[in-house]
């Protein structure tokens, strides 16, 4: 593992924010931290890079303890935390010769990561001029710079238009797949990290409602068979549950039932023929990520 | 130690083009530079002045307000310049993600601060002479060949130099902790006015007021200031006691608000 924190917890003031989250991020992974807005995300990133003190729990980085191995960890991480932080009055070029300095990294360094960016043209011109999303890719150039093994991003793609976002995204998996790098990003937008993340961890009003790769969530969304019935539908249920189907959801007028087959279809339609009950449709359902995404945060 | 120097080359770096350290230059270079105008071009008025009074007439115009008004504002302004920059940047976060231990990052910062007041305090100093000097030269009614204040002047700005290092602790801590301008800038004020009424009042223990230090520096000089005279010399020799208990007292300040001002930056959670 990467990433492993046990029990993390954390308050402001009388508000608990981070409640007793345990991530487990291996190595190689890209890891989609998932929460809506205020759930906890930045939060917990700032635990992680030391920012924060934990109120209790532990983080280990690389199998190290984070609070005695502080810099030798942070040595091994590139990190963006929310807006970039850029100094205005310094050209690209220059905010990334600083750091360069701060991380003693060759100045070659910077000229690849102004290439891999595509701020090359624009490296000599004042940062603080720059549009949005090139202040993002400035930010991400520089959490790059020290070649990190660990790279922990906090919503890179914010004011990124869907070109920036794919751009960002295949740099992003090129360095898993090639540079065999970790990539802990976090995200309010499934979607979003949908096509790249390997794993997948929700957080919601601090606490972990999911962690897994992104075949187990998506196991999570099994198809379903959903009946649209003229009424009794309570009845109907109980029937189909008596025949040996997993009733799912009962609603007003609809019934949801787990799909195995398109033969279960049938034998379902035939069997609420048979005794009465109309059918006006039946189809089958699933869930996309996104909603189970909502459904996980919405139903606390 | 290593970092410690990488995050001090860094400050020289991104603080090369700013305000706070232009001004470190510019402010003596433009204040010597309308004293040395307002003599060059009343020079006559100032030819039956003898050589040392001269000088410490000269020189006594900028010290005069730079105790009260000048170096407790240049020092304010340093303070809040050199941490506004990652303020304004929120740039914390950066800095204290780099491998560089967090004690590192708040000395050379603190460090730097300490160095862009002398480097003022050095220009003075040096501009101050050799534009007196200048002055001789140019103007032959001038008498500033006559006597040299280097060895007096150096010791009095290194005087106001070592005064001035309680002020800063105090404002770098408070210009660290706020992101604001108004209120490091407001209580320093304060401290500022409180030091007048102090003064104004007579208060006996004064000199513990940090926000003093420069002008007590100056007002205790003549106390402070030893006249050697020696045979056959026309004019006496002047002679500074640099370490005097409100040199102490500054110094005193200076070390326990770094020192605790590390433990309330640990202890802050980096926003």
């Amino acid at each position: 593992m990467v990433i492993n924190t046990e029990g993390l917890s954390f308050t402001f003031g009388n508000q608990q924010v981070v409640k007793s989250v345990s991530l487990r991020v291996p190595a190689g992974s890209i890891y989609g931290f998932l929460g809506p807005n205020g759930a906890g995300k930045t939060t917990t990133i700032k635990l992680l890079l030391n920012l924060l003190r934990p109120e209790s729990g532990s983080i280990h980085i690389f199998d190290q303890e984070l609070q005695g191995n502080r810099e030798a960890i942070l040595a091994q991480t590139g990190s963006l935390i929310e807006q970039p932080a850029i100094y205005a009055h310094l050209s690209g070029r220059e905010n990334l010769k600083n750091r360069a300095l701060l991380l003693q990294v060759p100045a070659s360094r910077v000229e690849e990561m102004l290439t891999l960016v595509q701020l090359k043209d624009a490296a000599d011109k004042k940062a603080g001029r720059y549009s949005l999303g090139m202040k993002q890719r400035l930010g991400i150039a520089l959490a790059l710079l020290g070649d990190p093994k660990l790279l922990i991003l906090d919503e890179p793609t914010n004011g990124l238009d869907p070109n920036g976002i794919i751009e960002i995204r295949e740099l992003l998996m090129k360095l898993v797949r090639e540079h065999g790098k970790t990539v802990f990003i976090s995200s309010h937008l499934l979607a979003e990290i949908n096509k790249m993340a390997t794993h997948v961890g929700i957080i919601h009003h601090g606490k972990m409602m999911f962690q897994g790769s992104i075949d187990e969530l998506e196991a999570l969304s099994k198809p379903l068979i959903e009946i649209e019935l003229a009424g009794k539908t309570h009845e109907a249920g109980e029937l189909l549950a008596a025949a040996g189907h997993a009733v799912a959801a009962s609603k007003k007028e609809k019934l949801f039932v787990e799909y195995q087959s398109k033969e279960q279809m049938g034998q379902i339609n035939a069997l609420l023929n048979q005794k009465g009950f109309t059918v006006y449709s039946i189809i089958k359902v699933q869930k996309d990520l996104e909603e189970l995404f909502l459904a996980i945060t919405q139903n606390t | 130690m290593k970092g410690f120097i990488l995050s001090l080359q860094s400050e020289f770096y991104k603080s090369r083009k700013t305000l706070g350290f232009w001004a470190a230059i510019v402010l003596p270079l433009l204040i010597v530079l309308l004293l040395f105008f307002g003599l060059l071009t009343h020079a006559d008025d100032a030819a039956k002045t003898p050589g040392m009074i001269l000088w410490l007439e000269y020189v006594g115009i900028v010290s005069g307000i730079m105790g009260t008004l000048l170096l407790p504002f240049f020092v304010i302004f340093v303070a809040y310049s050199v941490n506004n920059i990652e303020h304004k940047a929120d740039t914390w976060k950066t800095l204290f993600t780099l491998p560089i231990s967090k004690w590192s990052v708040y000395a050379a910062k603190y460090l730097y601060a300490v160095f862009l007041i002398f480097l003022c305090l050095f220009l003075f100093y040096a501009l101050l002479i050799g534009s007196g000097n200048l002055l001789g030269l140019l103007k032959s009614q001038l008498h500033f060949g006559d006597y040299s204040v280097l060895t007096y002047l150096g010791q009095v700005y290194i005087k106001l130099f070592l005064g001035s290092l309680g002020i800063l602790s105090i404002q770098f801590l408070l210009s660290l902790v706020w992101n604001d301008f108004l209120k490091p800038m407001g209580i320093g004020f304060l401290g500022l006015i409180i030091t007048l009424i102090a003064f104004k009042v007579k208060w006996e223990y004064v000199y513990l007021i940090p926000y003093a230090q420069p002008s007590l520096t100056l007002s205790n000089l003549m106390k402070n200031t030893h006249t050697i005279k020696g045979k056959g010399i026309a004019m006496p020799t002047l002679s500074v006691d640099i370490l005097t208990r409100e040199v102490y007292v500054s110094l005193a300040f200076a070390v326990v608000i770094f020192v605790a001002g590390f433990f309330i930056v640990q202890r802050k959670s980096v926003k």
